[in-house]
């Protein structure tokens, strides 16, 4: 793990002088302000019984849907495509150390562009002077949801650019993927044939999986170790499987 | 392996790579001794950059042997690359960075301590006639900057063997002749196995050439062994007038292979072009010219021909395609 740190710098570096990730910048916390300023209407017709934060982070996939693919997709795919993956894997490095410093660096700028919108809350706290609206439990709890979760839909994002050394598929790919777990747990949860007795250990299955169900907890202050386990070892999977699939296409190549 | 202090930088014994049934590389073998410049020559697809990546450990063999600096590649990968400075086909450049960021990004990667670093980017940007560039973007670099930006990253760290594919492609002739002499700087202190697919470049800078086509090395040795050993045959030219009817007769008492391989047709003042040929190595030349004064020709011009690497190689190329058959152990020389 000697070349992890120069590795993660350099793309962090890399990321920060890239005219992208400020487009990026601006439309996400644009979107953000939007939905935010959305609720605040809501809220401004009528007195709700849920802190504006809950139902903030409740939108939590709209960004996560639309960012991970943008911040993973190139880090592997344009790697192989100008075929910079040769020089940097006959120097002393190891592909792990690769796809770490990568998957790192992804997950920070995704922590840095959800970090900006903690500016959403304090102009609200600013100028409402309604202490109820800023309730700090679902705040807290929302960003830590953000956080643990990221890693899983980073390293997701990591993989899906493993595979291709098309960008745009890598990044439908990743779309794809994160559909499947995030609505396709859901759908799954809400299916009535997986009630019957024989399917019973499936089901358990999916509700573990439950990533929106994961979030509600989260925001109620209820921090599961299960949960963590969850996406940890999940991002440990995505990552494993980035390392395989860059070294089996070496050997395929 | 060997007994013999010193050891090799690089040793390929009975090397293999089959891609999905295509014979890649198929079972060659040769050891490059420290500070040697060996150049690697073949046509398109002669399996060059197979081998190459095989050294530097990026692809897998299947199977042989393969070590740098007396470390197998296949179960040391990580000292093999310590010690290698590779360059591969086309030049693969992160396009959005500067060229001294590059330098130190790699320098970083390559383990050079932080505190030499500075000193060691200035060093090679000097060597490489990099400094007017140092602070542009490798993408808005015109092809010739961007190819030295190459050599200057494989050349860096100091490695002791240097492993570029196709260097001097796509330079202008100027250069080519700044490449060649920085490659020509490195003999002694670094081996380096460069291809090419310009031969004079391989010939004027390359301590021994291998040529390898259809994964098989069909010559070896220095471009002059090369002429002899493939051509295996002198050439001669002499432009006479007078008797040349009798030049045949002649040639068989000076030396029994010798022969006429073509005449030309007669100019204005009466001198004809006649091209002889000999399997005799020596110089027979003198001994030409005095049969063909003696015998009343008058000689205006003799000459021996000089192939070209060129020559050896279409012929190396061109006997192997002929051997295709059923003897792999033929190349086998060393």
């Amino acid at each position: 793990m000697k070349h992890f740190l120069t590795i993660f710098s350099h793309e962090v570096r890399m990321l920060l002088v890239s005219t992208n990730t400020y487009i990026a910048a601006v439309a996400f916390l644009s979107m953000m302000g939007f939905i935010f300023t959305g609720i605040l209407e809501d809220y401004s017709k009528a007195v709700l019984d849920v802190s504006p934060a809950s139902v903030f982070f409740q939108l939590y996939m709209l960004p996560v849907f639309f960012m991970v693919p943008l911040l993973t997709s190139k880090c592997l795919a344009e790697e192989r495509r100008l075929g910079t993956i040769e020089t940097l894997l006959t120097t002393p490095v190891t592909t792990a150390e690769v796809v770490l410093g990568k998957y790192a660096a992804a997950y920070l700028l995704y922590i840095a562009f959800w970090g900006s919108t903690c500016g959403l809350f304090y102009i609200l706290k600013r100028f409402s002077g309604d202490a109820h609206l800023i309730d700090p439990g679902p705040i807290i709890g929302g960003y830590l949801f953000v956080a643990v979760s990221g890693l899983l839909f980073i390293a997701i994002g990591v993989f899906a650019s493993s595979l291709s050394r098309n960008q745009s598929v890598a990044g439908i790919l990743s779309l794809t993927f994160l559909v499947g777990i995030i609505l396709g747990s859901r759908y799954l949860g809400s299916a009535s044939w997986l009630d019957r007795e024989a399917l019973a250990p499936l089901k358990d299955a999916v509700e573990y999986a439950q990533i929106s169900q994961h979030y509600q907890d989260f925001t109620r202050g209820v921090v599961d170790t299960r949960e963590l386990l969850f996406y940890l070892s999940g991002t440990v999977l995505a990552l494993i499987f980035s390392v395989l699939s860059v070294e089996a296409k070496l050997l395929h190549s | 392996m060997s007994a013999i202090p010193p050891q090799p930088a690089i040793e390929v014994t009975h090397l293999v790579k089959a891609y999905a049934g295509v014979m890649a590389v198929n079972d060659i073998s040769f050891t490059v001794p420290k500070g040697e410049i060996i150049g690697f020559l073949g046509p398109n697809g002669a399996g060059k950059s197979t081998t190459m990546r095989i050294l530097t450990g990026y692809l897998p063999a299947t199977s042989g042997q393969v070590s740098i600096c007396g470390y197998p590649v296949a179960s040391e990968p990580d000292e093999v690359k310590k010690r290698i400075g590779y360059m591969p086909e086309n030049n693969p450049l992160p396009e959005e960075m500067r060229v001294s960021e590059y330098l130190y990004f790699r320098g970083r990667l390559k383990e050079i301590a932080r505190r030499k670093l500075g000193s060691r980017i200035d060093e090679v940007l000097e060597l490489c006639d990099l400094k007017r560039v140092r602070h542009k973007i490798i993408g808005k670099l015109s092809k010739g900057f961007r190819q030295r930006v190459g050599i200057a990253e494989s050349v860096l760290a100091e490695p002791p063997v240097i492993i570029m594919d196709e260097p001097t492609i796509g330079l202008d002739p100027h250069q080519i002749l700044i490449v060649r002499d920085l490659i020509a700087s490195l003999r002694g202190r670094m081996t380096v196995l460069i291809s090419s697919h310009i031969l004079p470049e391989i010939e004027m800078t390359c301590d021994r050439v291998l040529i390898i086509n259809q994964g098989r090395i069909v010559a070896q040795g220095s471009p002059a062994e090369l002429r002899k050993e493939v051509l295996g045959q002198s050439a001669y030219e002499i432009e006479a007038a007078g008797p040349i009817g009798a030049l045949p007769f002649l040639l068989g008492t000076i030396d029994p292979g010798l022969s006429v391989a073509g005449e030309g047709p007669v100019d204005a003042q009466g001198f004809r072009t006649i091209q002889l040929k000999t399997l005799n190595s020596e110089d027979v030349g003198e001994a030409v010219l005095r049969a063909c004064l003696s015998e009343g020709m008058r000689v205006r011009a003799l000459s021996r021909a000089n192939p070209t690497l060129e020559d050896v190689f279409l012929a190396a190329t061109r006997r192997s395609w002929d051997a295709v058959a059923e003897n792999p152990k033929a190349q086998e020389r060393s």
